[in-house]
């Protein structure tokens, strides 16, 4: 279990591409963890009350991915119940009976899929022996139905709820032992179940973190340094303190040393807060404030520099090299063409819609939190260690969040919640405005690529190399800046070199939807098309060549021969379901006869990511004045054997190509270290108006299902800027769409 | 000096200064917390309320000015969440993280009210004020056509 986060963890700091992650490869011993397995239980789970009500236990953090549906009904399914019946609940932060409780790497499915069926099929066992004791008869003769067991030689039948007290008192079976169903006989998964908390959402009802409303609350806000780390040298706290509704003013020394390299969740920032009888007050006050800061060495740092640092490390050697097989240099120079080219993205921020925030109450030396962590125990531990307390003396109450995508894997939020809780004799709520939201996010960090490829007289691929320059110190890439050696389109083309190297930079940044893919596929599958129009080839028929040729093993390991339903090495690319994807959504967007007019055009792509195959095709047209239209989107999708909950998963596939269209018009820039952007006015999202027209299909695979949180994201990029080619012969090299000239209409 | 509030046909006498943001009010005062903050610039529209039978962003409105206007939050848009665009809402389980969610609904109701069978070019400009981080737009959209379809027009109190 430990191992597990740590490994996410690891990965989501480091690693882009691929996700190697040794969770995926056995997600119930993984699920379980090495060397401390945590017994799930099927009484941890499930409740089952007298009148045949199911409550289960939803384990997961829900920021809208809909873990609160997806793991529950994976239960249910193998318990035997009506979906009707069953009430979810969410579990408090308790990973020793639950498991693994984060919500991030599009992990829950992989890693939920096998044990929470499991915990379902071994409650239902409980069941069946419960009433074979009740009647004296065997087990084998015993079947359930719609929540009841079955006695078929003798007619007799007792309802879960009438079995309820029993079962949950005897020991439960070992959840390896336990007999799964046919998925033919799938009633529950497969079919779609409508959010648990819709009817709340829709009823405007509290849910959100935002929402936690306590008996004597107080309200929090906290004003930090225009400059990363800037720290407090003097301040009119007297003045502020007096001002109407301000209950405390505390000056909050933080933890962070500016260096080349800044780690994830690096330590609480520097700044003044303010406890107010309301969150206006606090931020009535705020504007009150008169800060003499020490700004410190991020001053200095500005996007300017960082392209002009860039463009000098892509012209001399690569500082590390990832990835190298046969000779990319020779071989380029004996290609019959050469293609070169610098692709450039952003800074971006999350900008989930509820700003971050938390609640806390500190209490007879004991600490109360309400928290929308997608990666709580983390928070936790963080708390713990930044408050002096002991992680026994924390309580979490997992929250419903306003939106995730990364961003609330990382707990600094919660921190200073704790920490002012810590020093008020009150519960507090702290909330970020929009601005400190985009200001201090951990930002998803630019990049800059250097590429160089060749095409034989054919028009293959005889060699690539490519040098990432990233942000970081020798050792580390920044969180959310490095790529995993085996990135597409690593072991394909002939001769291959990945080589990196980084520049310093003082920030926070993170993991945002799809980390490193949101970016390299971008890269690679721009880079891709470049190629074939220049060999004067169908873009998905050069890709399609390209993933018929492997050329080289993967650095992350063979995969296993695949078995019949729960196959174990899915964590590297597999070429037949990468082309499969792509094959579906050329057929489904008649990719074959699509028409070339001026202003008009479509475009593909395709990425392997967080265990998904996607393929899109992007239909836009541009404008006179350089306005881009996106009007459709066809999307093809391989996540394995099931669809869980359908109308849901086409939904998240939505959501993954419109945000992936936002991404390509945001972008952070500094200036003096400065972020120049503070609202949804420059650093926008998209609107109802630009959303395309999207059509989701399944490729349904014999594999086990997997995630789809992150990977609809990636092709979504790629797919438009294709288009945009084919619509006006101009390449995108450069995001976001504005520095190429380009403008969403 | 206090101030008179008509919310969800309850009338209600706060003691708040008049340049108090009417969603605070609304959140932290009469703790009503379905209209949500977002931007605090009216840029997100998560704290879409109705005014009068419009569209408003509380946010940006100072409750000294609405005391003379009905007010109809999330809360009050039906007794039972019956009306026709919450329940398209559901039928088409358009949330994802629904933290934008009441907002649109609010939109989509004012919308409906005025326009009862809204064309795409309709909701284009009735809700592209309206933010969903998620990308839940295509459902919106459907969610607003199938509650036009359902004959009963918004009908705000």
């Amino acid at each position: 279990m430990r191992l597990n986060r740590r490994l996410f963890l690891q990965l989501t700091t480091l690693a882009g591409g691929g996700f190697a992650l040794d969770l995926y490869r056995s997600p119930l011993a993984a699920a379980q963890g090495p060397g401390t397995p945590p017994d799930l239980t099927p009484q941890a789970f499930i409740h089952i009350a007298p009148d045949g009500v199911v409550t289960i236990m939803a384990r997961a953090s829900e920021s809208g991915q809909g873990m609160r549906n997806m793991l529950p009904m994976l239960i249910a399914e193998e318990l035997d119940v009506d979906w009707k019946n069953v009430r979810v609940q969410q579990a408090e932060l308790n990973e020793k009976i639950y498991g693994p409780q984060f919500s991030g790497g599009s992990a829950n499915t992989p890693m939920g899929w096998e044990p929470m069926r499991r915990v379902g099929a071994a409650g239902r066992q409980l069941l069946i022996t419960a009433a074979a004791q009740t009647w004296g008869v065997p087990e084998t003769e015993c079947t359930t139905q719609s929540g009841r067991v079955l006695h078929a030689a003798s007619g007799r039948l007792l309802s879960y709820g009438e079995l309820a007290d029993k079962a949950a008192a005897l020991h439960p079976p070992a959840l390896s032992s336990v007999k799964l169903k046919d998925p033919m006989d799938y009633r529950i998964i497969g079919h779609s179940q409508t959010g648990v908390d819709t009817h709340a959402i829709v009823t405007g009802k509290p849910l959100y973190g935002i929402d936690v409303e306590l008996p004597g609350m107080l309200y929090a806000a906290i004003e930090k340094a225009p400059v990363f780390a800037g720290k407090v040298k003097s301040a009119n706290i007297d003045q502020v303190k007096a001002l109407p509704g301000v209950r405390q003013v505390l000056v909050i020394d933080g933890g962070i040393t500016p260096a080349a390299y800044t780690p994830w969740e690096p330590g609480m920032e520097p700044g003044i807060a303010i406890v107010a009888d309301t969150w206006w007050q606090a931020q009535q006050a705020r504007k009150q404030l008169k800060v003499d800061w020490d700004l410190g060495p991020a001053a200095a740092q500005s996007t300017e520099g960082f392209r002009k640092r860039a463009e000098e490390l892509l012209q001399v050697p690569p500082a590390n090299t990832l990835r190298k097989y046969g000779d990319p240099d020779a071989a380029l120079k004996s290609s019959a063409k050469v293609v070169e080219a610098t692709y450039q993205y952003p800074f971006i921020a999350h900008v989930t819609l509820e700003p971050q925030g938390a609640t806390a109450h500190w209490k007879d030396g004991k600490l109360e939190m309400w928290s929308t962590s997608t990666l709580p125990v983390d928070g936790r531990g963080l708390v713990a260690r930044t408050l002096g307390i002991q992680e026994s003396e924390i309580t979490t109450h997992m929250v419903r969040a306003g939106g995730s995508f990364g961003r609330r894997l990382q707990n600094d939020y919660l921190v200073e919640a704790a920490w002012i809780a810590k020093r008020v004799d009150a519960p507090v709520k702290l909330l970020w405005s929009r601005e400190d939201d985009i200001a201090h996010d951990p930002f998803r960090p630019g990049g800059y690529h250097g590429l160089k490829a060749g095409l034989d007289v054919q028009g293959k691929v005889t060699a690539w190399r490519q040098h990432l320059v990233t942000f970081g110190d020798e050792k580390n890439s920044t969180s959310g800046g490095g790529i995993e050696q085996d990135t597409y389109p690593a072991g394909f083309p002939p001769a291959y070199a990945l080589y990196t190297s980084a520049q310093p930079l003082s920030l926070r940044t993170g993991a945002l939807r799809a980390p490193g893919d949101n970016a390299y596929c971008w890269v690679a599958q721009s880079f891709l098309d470049e190629l074939a129009h220049v060999a004067g080839r169908d873009p998905l028929e050069f890709q399609l060549e390209l993933l018929s040729n492997k050329q080289a093993p993967w650095s992350a390991g063979e995969h296993d021969a695949v078995g019949d339903h729960e196959p174990t090495g899915q964590s590297v690319l597999i070429p037949e379901r990468y082309k499969g994807v792509l094959e579906l959504v050329a057929e489904k967007s008649g990719w074959a006869h699509r028409s070339k007019t001026p202003g008009r055009g479509m475009g593909i792509a395709a990425w392997f990511c967080h265990l998904g195959y996607f393929a899109e095709v992007a239909d836009v047209s541009v404008d006179a004045q350089n306005r881009v239209t996106v009007h459709e989107v066809w999307v093809a999708g391989d996540i394995g054997s099931q669809i869980i909950n359908p109308a849901a998963a086409e939904s998240l596939a939505f959501g993954g190509i419109v945000e992936g269209m936002s991404h390509m018009g945001q972008e952070i820039t500094l200036v003096d270290g400065k972020i120049q952007q503070s609202n949804f006015h420059n650093h926008p999202v998209m609107r109802m108006k630009q959303a395309p027209k999207i059509e989701v299909y399944w490729r349904k695979t014999e594999y086990a299902p997997t995630g789809l949180g992150e990977p609809t994201l990636p092709p979504t990029l790629p797919a438009v800027s294709n288009a945009i080619f084919a619509a006006t012969g101009k390449r995108i090299r450069t995001l976001p769409l504005q520095r190429s000239g380009f403008s969403w209409a | 000096m206090p101030l008179k509030l008509t919310v969800n046909d309850v009338v209600t006498t706060l003691d708040v200064p008049p340049d108090m943001p009417l969603l605070w009010v609304l959140r932290d005062i009469l703790n009503l917390k379905g209209a949500k903050f977002g931007c605090g610039m009216g840029l997100c529209g998560a704290c879409t309320i109705l005014v009068g039978g419009h569209a408003v962003r509380s946010c940006m409105t100072h409750v000294g000015s609405v005391a003379d206007e009905p007010i109809t939050t999330i809360e009050g848009l039906s007794p039972d969440g019956q009306h026709p665009v919450q329940v398209a809402w559901a039928a088409l389980d358009v949330p994802q993280c629904g933290y934008c969610q009441a907002g649109q609904i609010m939109s989509a109701a004012a919308l409906l009210e005025r326009t009862p069978h809204p064309t795409d070019a309709d909701i284009d400009a009735a809700m592209s004020g309206n933010l969903c981080r998620c990308g839940t737009y295509i459902r919106i959209r459907q969610a607003i056509h199938e509650a036009a379809e359902a004959g009963a027009a918004a009908r705000p109190k």
